[in-house]
C-alpha cells in the first residue's frame, strides 16, 4: 500500500497548481458566460473545489494536517451557501417565473 | 505518475462540459463526474477523510440538492436564452487572461519539488480528528452554528409567502 503511494508521488507541485488554476478559470468562465442561475452556482462550486484540491496538495506537500482541516471547514461553508442560494433561487423563480440572471437586475435601484 | 495526468485530464474535460452543456441536468451530471475525479485526486494524495467527505457531502448531498431543485422548478428543458456571442467571447477572454496570469506567476517561481507524502497517516481520520478537536474546536462549534442558521434561513426563504398568518406577537 505504501509502495503504491510512493510510486504515485512523483508529480511536481507546479502541475497540481496548474490543474487547480485551470479548473478555477473554467469556473470563472462559467460564471461569466451562463445565464442560468443554477449553472452559475455550479461554476462557483467548481471554483471552491479547485481551491480545496490545492489546499490538500499544499497540506501533503508541507506535511501539515491544518490544510485538510481547512478543507473540511470550506466544505461545511459550501453546504450552507448552497442551501441558502438554492432557497433564494426557488423564491425568485416563484416570483418571476425565471432564473435568468440577466432579468434579476432589480437590485440596482 | 501517469494516473495523476489521466485523472487531471478527466477533471478538466468534465468541468469544461459542465459549463458548455446546454441542458442544466446534463451540467449537474457532468459536475458529479468532476467531483468523482476530485475524490480520486484525494485518494491519490492519501487524504482518506477528505475523499470520504467529498464523496458523501458533495456527490451525495449537494448535487442531489441541485438535481432536486432543477427538477422541482421543471427547468430540464433547453429553454435557456443564451447570451450574445460578444458577451460569451468577452467572458472566455477574461477567464483566459486570468489563467494566463496565474500560469505566468507559477512559471516565475523556482523549480518545483515533487509532492511527496512524508507521513502516511497525515490524512487519516484519527490524525485529522485530533487536530480538529484540539486546535480547531472553536471554529468547529462556530461552523455548527453557521449550519443551523443556514438551515433556518433556507426554510424561511423557501416557504411560500401567502397571506400573512396570525402572528403570535
Amino acid at each position: 500500500m505504501e509502495s503504491f503511494f510512493e510510486a504515485v508521488k512523483v508529480v511536481p507541485l507546479n502541475h497540481y497548481i496548474l490543474l487547480s488554476a485551470i479548473i478555477f478559470s473554467i469556473g470563472v468562465i462559467g460564471v461569466l458566460i451562463r445565464r442560468n442561475a443554477i449553472v452559475v452556482f455550479m461554476s462557483v462550486e467548481l471554483m471552491l473545489n479547485a481551491v480545496n484540491l490545492l489546499l490538500t496538495v499544499f497540506s501533503v506537500y508541507g506535511n501539515d494536517p491544518n490544510g485538510q482541516v481547512f478543507v473540511f471547514f470550506i466544505m461545511a461553508l459550501a453546504a450552507a451557501e448552497i442551501a441558502i442560494g438554492l432557497a433564494i433561487i426557488v423564491m425568485i423563480h416563484r416570483n418571476t417565473n425565471s432564473i435568468d440572471v440577466d432579468i434579476l437586475n432589480r437590485l440596482k435601484w | 505518475m501517469s494516473v495523476f495526468y489521466f485523472i487531471a485530464f478527466l477533471s478538466i474535460l468534465f468541468s469544461l462540459l459542465v459549463i458548455f452543456a446546454k441542458n442544466p441536468v446534463h451540467s449537474v451530471l457532468y459536475l458529479i463526474i468532476t467531483f468523482f475525479t476530485f475524490t480520486i485526486h484525494y485518494i491519490i494524495l492519501n487524504a482518506q477523510f477528505l475523499a470520504v467527505v467529498n464523496f458523501i457531502v458533495y456527490m451525495g448531498a449537494i448535487l442531489v440538492l441541485f438535481l432536486f431543485v432543477l427538477m422541482m422548478l421543471n427547468l430540464n428543458k433547453d429553454a435557456e436564452p443564451t447570451k450574445s456571442i460578444y458577451v460569451k467571447l468577452a467572458g472566455i477572454i477574461g477567464g483566459g487572461v486570468l489563467l494566463v496570469t496565474l500560469v505566468g506567476a507559477i512559471k516565475l517561481t523556482a523549480k518545483s519539488n515533487p509532492v511527496v507524502l512524508q507521513d502516511v497517516n497525515l490524512g487519516s481520520v484519527q490524525n485529522l480528528g485530533r487536530v480538529l478537536f484540539n486546535e480547531f474546536l472553536l471554529p468547529f462549534e462556530v461552523s455548527s452554528i453557521l449550519l443551523l442558521s443556514a438551515m433556518v434561513g433556507a426554510v424561511l426563504l423557501a416557504t411560500k409567502e401567502g397571506k400573512p398568518k396570525a402572528t403570535t406577537v
